[in-house]
């Protein structure tokens, strides 16, 4: 698989959150996602950029255009450098939430991927990674 | 700070969300609705949404919360106009809309909130009427 381009954005604010929703679109246009595909993707991203925001205190996404043979995807990875998850299991499951959410950020952002990887640890921080296929 | 404006036509609120929200838009529309419909007396909110190309748990959740504040000041909310894509998205996400009423486009909205208004009106249409006799 090979990484045809990457860009980094910031998410500090509320207004980032919106700012990554808005590229993580236009990239998914970019690569040939259908609308429902486009859709899914953005929303994915939405949820995680909040929680980046919200639980992890901010961080950036990574965004990269992926090709493997003649497929293309989008393939975003959050990273803070908050307080980390200590049990994923539990963080995973729908409707738990250790703030004051709705609970579905991960498991919404997971079933809305063709991919889906986290790695936290407590303490230092968390990483999520999705991505998405043509 | 940009508000999204409320319109009011008869008994009922109208917001069109034309924007893509962020946090501080979101909770200035639920304060501004909640202050209008103690204001007007409003009975019906309709919200029509079909601009919106996500709807995800934060505006979900907005939507459901203003429907509750709404319901407690004795006002119904429709939420009208939402993209097959988002409502596929919004399936697969998990999310409930508990306690919205939906209609396909603002004009199927306008007459579920006026039908749930006059059902009111002839006073034995739902528990609300019956208290208020």
């Amino acid at each position: 698989m090979a990484v045809t381009r990457t860009e980094t954005l910031p998410i500090r604010t509320g207004d980032d959150v919106v700012r990554v929703r808005q590229r993580v679109r236009a990239l998914a246009v970019e690569i040939g996602l259908g609308l429902v595909d486009q859709t899914k993707i953005v929303t994915a991203a939405s949820e995680l950029a909040r929680n980046t925001l919200d639980y992890g205190g901010g961080g950036d996404v990574m965004a990269e255009i992926v090709q493997a043979g003649a497929r293309l995807g989008l393939r975003l990875t959050f990273d803070d450098q908050g307080p980390g998850i200590a049990d994923i299991e539990q963080a995973m499951t729908d409707h738990y939430t250790s703030g004051g959410g709705l609970g579905l950020g991960l498991g919404g952002a997971k079933r809305l991927s063709n991919e889906f990887h986290i790695a936290s640890m407590p303490g230092k921080g968390t990483r999520v990674t999705i991505a998405r296929w043509k | 700070m940009d508000r999204i404006p409320i319109l009011k036509l008869g008994g009922v609120l109208i917001v069109t969300i034309q924007v893509d929200m962020h946090d501080r838009l979101a909770l200035a529309l639920e304060e501004d609705l909640t202050a209008m419909i103690v204001r007007t007396g409003a009975r019906g909110v309709l919200i029509e949404i079909s601009a919106l190309e996500i709807v995800d748990s934060f505006i979900g959740r907005m939507l459901v919360s203003i429907a509750a504040v709404s319901r407690v000041l004795d006002a119904e909310t429709v939420v009208a106009g939402m993209r097959p894509a988002v409502a596929i998205t919004l399936v697969e996400l998990g999310l409930e809309l508990t306690g919205i009423k939906t209609a396909l486009n603002v004009e199927r909205g306008m007459a579920l909130v006026q039908a749930g208004l006059s059902e009111e009106d002839d006073g034995h249409g739902s528990d609300r009427g019956r208290y208020e006799d």
